[in-house]
């Protein structure tokens, strides 16, 4: 999956952010590139969970499709842990359909990967940067 | 009849449907995950198998988003 150097960089700085919590939102596709970025309160408001609003969720899924982007992925930091999904990313993983983006903040080391996770399985997707104004 | 689903045309053959049915058809696989609005209004859980749906109504539906660094693998 590709994904806009902007969009990458805005990732990481919601992440920064929010830490010590973690963040948490949706990324949008256009033209096949992960080219949007919905940020969202993360309810729990807690430095090892993440939930998002409903409200919320409705509200940019109806944005994304207002500009003629779809919300294919996921994403929420790991302010102290590695960018790969946890036990308990893996049993809410409740949308196949979705790439589970990740962050990690974790020893001052910035690492953004992607993940599909279907039926308890996690299956990585590299993501790759670039930089195109049209986007 | 035909409807919108997620923003996408969707159509039965059936005069009558539930939401319940229509998420169904719509292949979620956890209907208890989801969150349901039925033109813009929220669905209760326990509704969603009584709710019937009409020509033109708009669903959309999104899935519980949660998880978190704890218990990290």
């Amino acid at each position: 999956m590709r994904i806009t150097g902007d969009i990458q960089e805005r990732l990481l700085a919601h992440a920064r952010r929010e830490a010590p919590l973690e963040a948490c939102g949706y990324l949008a596709v256009k033209d096949g590139v992960l080219a949007g970025i919905h940020e969202l309160t993360n309810c729990d408001k807690s430095p090892e969970h993440f939930s998002f609003d409903p409200r919320e969720q409705f509200a940019a899924t109806r944005e994304a499709r207002a500009k003629g982007t779809s919300l294919e992925a996921v994403y929420h930091s790991h302010p102290a842990s590695p960018a790969r999904p946890s036990a308990e990313d893996i049993r809410l993983a409740y949308d196949a359909g979705k790439l589970y983006v990740i962050v990690s903040l974790a020893d001052g080391h910035e690492d953004v990967r992607a993940f599909w996770i279907k039926n308890g399985q996690v299956t990585e997707e590299t993501l790759e940067v670039v930089h195109d104004d049209r986007l | 009849m035909t409807l919108k689903v997620n923003g996408k045309v969707f159509t039965a053959a059936e005069a009558a449907l539930t939401v319940a049915e229509v998420l169904q058809r719509s292949s979620v696989a956890n209907p208890e995950m989801v969150a349901v609005q039925l033109n813009g209004e929220f669905v209760a859980k326990e509704k969603l198998a009584q709710t019937p749906v009409a020509q033109d109504d708009e669903v959309d539906f999104i899935y519980f988003m949660g998880g978190g660094a704890k218990r990290d693998i």
